[in-house]
């Protein structure tokens, strides 16, 4: 009981002392807290999208199947179905029709596709995702969707359904046409598809079906679920691309807060450390005091930077990353996220805001703590 | 004869602050768990989406043909817009390359090529 006396008249001094520097403190926290929400905004971000990519993505084809002509992905002949069919383990071969259409109106980028299986569009309709609903604003029901392919060229067609802005991440640019107006509108010939999808029934299979079949089609590239998934992961991997370099950031500030720390304590706080001791403060109560001191400003920091940042990118949608990715692009989905966040990670973080800036305030203040009290004054 | 004022802890509303900041951090957490099932359909119905129509890719990036199928795209495409160009998209400096490459082997006969 006494112990948590003196701790709490300890803090009660802390504070007292920290606001007599108040606009100095302040800015401390206000800036390590930037910090702290900007690392976890970045964090929380992408762990949601890449649990949100992990889970939507398990429904993607097994195996992907493009031809390779002169270096570049070409049309595929129907004739290599039955090729891919014959190969052990596959089965579902079906030839795929998509590509993109830039839009000269919007200046977007359309991916059209032609769908598998669920709903497919009547000649003469499409499905859109919410995006092209946004660049070609078609906000009444019943407004028709004109494309041209060329001057003087113009294709009606009329808005079957619209995607909900649900599955924007992964539906905003998605133009879903019937397979015979897909045809007529890019003059694909009856026998090209654009890549082909199997499935194949063991998974565990994969690796060997890639291999008989790349003997059987030499020209092809495969491209398996798998491969989908690694590319997702990279994508969203801290070590890669916008996450280094805001850890980097982040880590530069928080190298300049310790290292302003640790490089010796300003006159005024030795001599207030030399008065302490003179008036009979034991070097663990000072101690003590900067613990609560570094405690009070890194947790809260910490707090106020993590709350800031779960409300802004779960509540908020993210809008400080919204130009990132946005980028040039006229489509870009307005996508909410699943709340997820990984603990592991916010750990690692809680201990990588307080124990540098605990040990950077308390190494100081030990040695002067420690020195005799005449010299620390003087 | 007046009274003292009465003494203040000075500690007292910092660590209301932090308190506050504690229950708004659990309050989202209770947001997070109240969301789950809902969110769970909702991707529930994502996975639906991509296996209908055979996607492979999110549409994160629609700017370029190799952001917006970066799972698909040439294993070239940097250059691919204009010579000397690095990149011409923002985003593509978001995207790294897919990879794996140089899996392949030079050899004469099969017994050398395959591993």
């Amino acid at each position: 009981m006494n112990a948590l006396r003196r701790q709490r008249a300890l803090a009660d001094y802390t504070i007292a002392a920290l606001s007599r520097r108040k606009v100095k403190n302040l800015a401390l926290v206000a800036v390590f807290s930037l910090v702290v929400f900007l690392l976890a905004s970045a964090m929380f971000f992408a762990s949601a999208l890449r649990q949100e990519a992990d889970a939507a993505l398990e429904g993607a084809p097994d195996l992907i199947v493009q031809q390779l002509s002169l270096g570049r992905q070409a049309m595929i002949s129907a004739d290599l179905i039955d090729d891919l069919a014959s190969i052990r383990g596959v089965r579902d071969v079906r030839g795929r029709l998509w590509g993109y259409y830039y839009d000269r109106v919007s200046g977007a980028n359309y991916t059209v596709m032609v769908p598998e299986a669920g709903q497919m569009p009547p000649p003469g309709q499409v499905i859109i995702g919410e995006g092209i609903a946004r660049a070609r604003g078609l906000e009444w029901q019943g407004a028709p969707l004109f494309l041209s392919r060329k001057q003087g060229d113009l294709n009606r067609f009329d808005v079957a359904q619209t995607f909900e802005s649900d599955s924007a991440l992964l539906t905003a640019d998605l133009l879903l046409m019937n397979a015979a107006d897909f045809r007529a509108f890019f003059s694909v010939p009856e026998d090209m598809f654009t890549d082909l999808a199997a499935s194949v029934r063991n998974p565990r299979e994969r690796a060997t079906v890639v291999d008989k079949a790349s003997r059987a089609m030499p020209d092809a590239r495969f491209v398996t679920r798998d491969d989908i998934a690694r590319t997702y992961m990279k994508l969203f991997d801290w070590r890669e691309g916008m996450m280094v370099a805001l850890a980097a950031v982040a880590m530069l500030a928080f190298a300049i807060f310790a290292a302003d720390k640790a490089s010796g304590l300003s006159a005024e706080e030795a001599r207030e450390i030399g008065i302490l001791k003179a008036i009979g403060w034991d070097t663990r109560d000072v101690i003590a005091m900067k613990l609560w001191e570094g405690g009070f400003v890194s947790l809260g920091a910490f707090l106020l930077g993590t709350t800031a940042a779960y409300a802004h990118v779960f509540w908020a949608g993210a809008p400080l990353f919204a130009p990132v990715l946005k980028g040039w692009a006229v489509i870009y989905p307005a996508f909410r996220l699943a709340p997820g966040v990984d603990l592991s990670e916010l750990v690692v973080l809680l201990l990588l805001t307080t124990l540098p800036y605990a040990a950077a305030t308390v190494v100081p203040v030990w040695r002067a703590a420690s020195a005799d009290p005449d010299a620390v004054m003087r | 004869m007046t009274a003292l004022p009465r003494y203040r802890r000075p500690a007292t509303p910092v660590f209301g602050a932090l308190g506050l900041l504690v229950a708004l951090g659990m309050a989202e957490a209770a947001d997070a768990l109240w969301r789950a099932p809902q969110e769970r359909l909702r991707i529930a119905r994502e996975r639906q989406i991509v296996a209908d129509l055979g996607l492979s890719d999110l549409a994160l990036f629609t700017e370029a043909r190799y952001t917006r199928h970066p799972a698909l795209a040439d294993h070239a495409a940097a250059f691919q817009d204009a010579p000397g160009s690095f990149e011409h998209f923002p985003s593509g400096s978001f995207v790294p390359p897919a990879g794996p490459w140089g899996a392949a082997r030079l050899g004469f006969s099969e017994a050398e090529v395959t591993r």
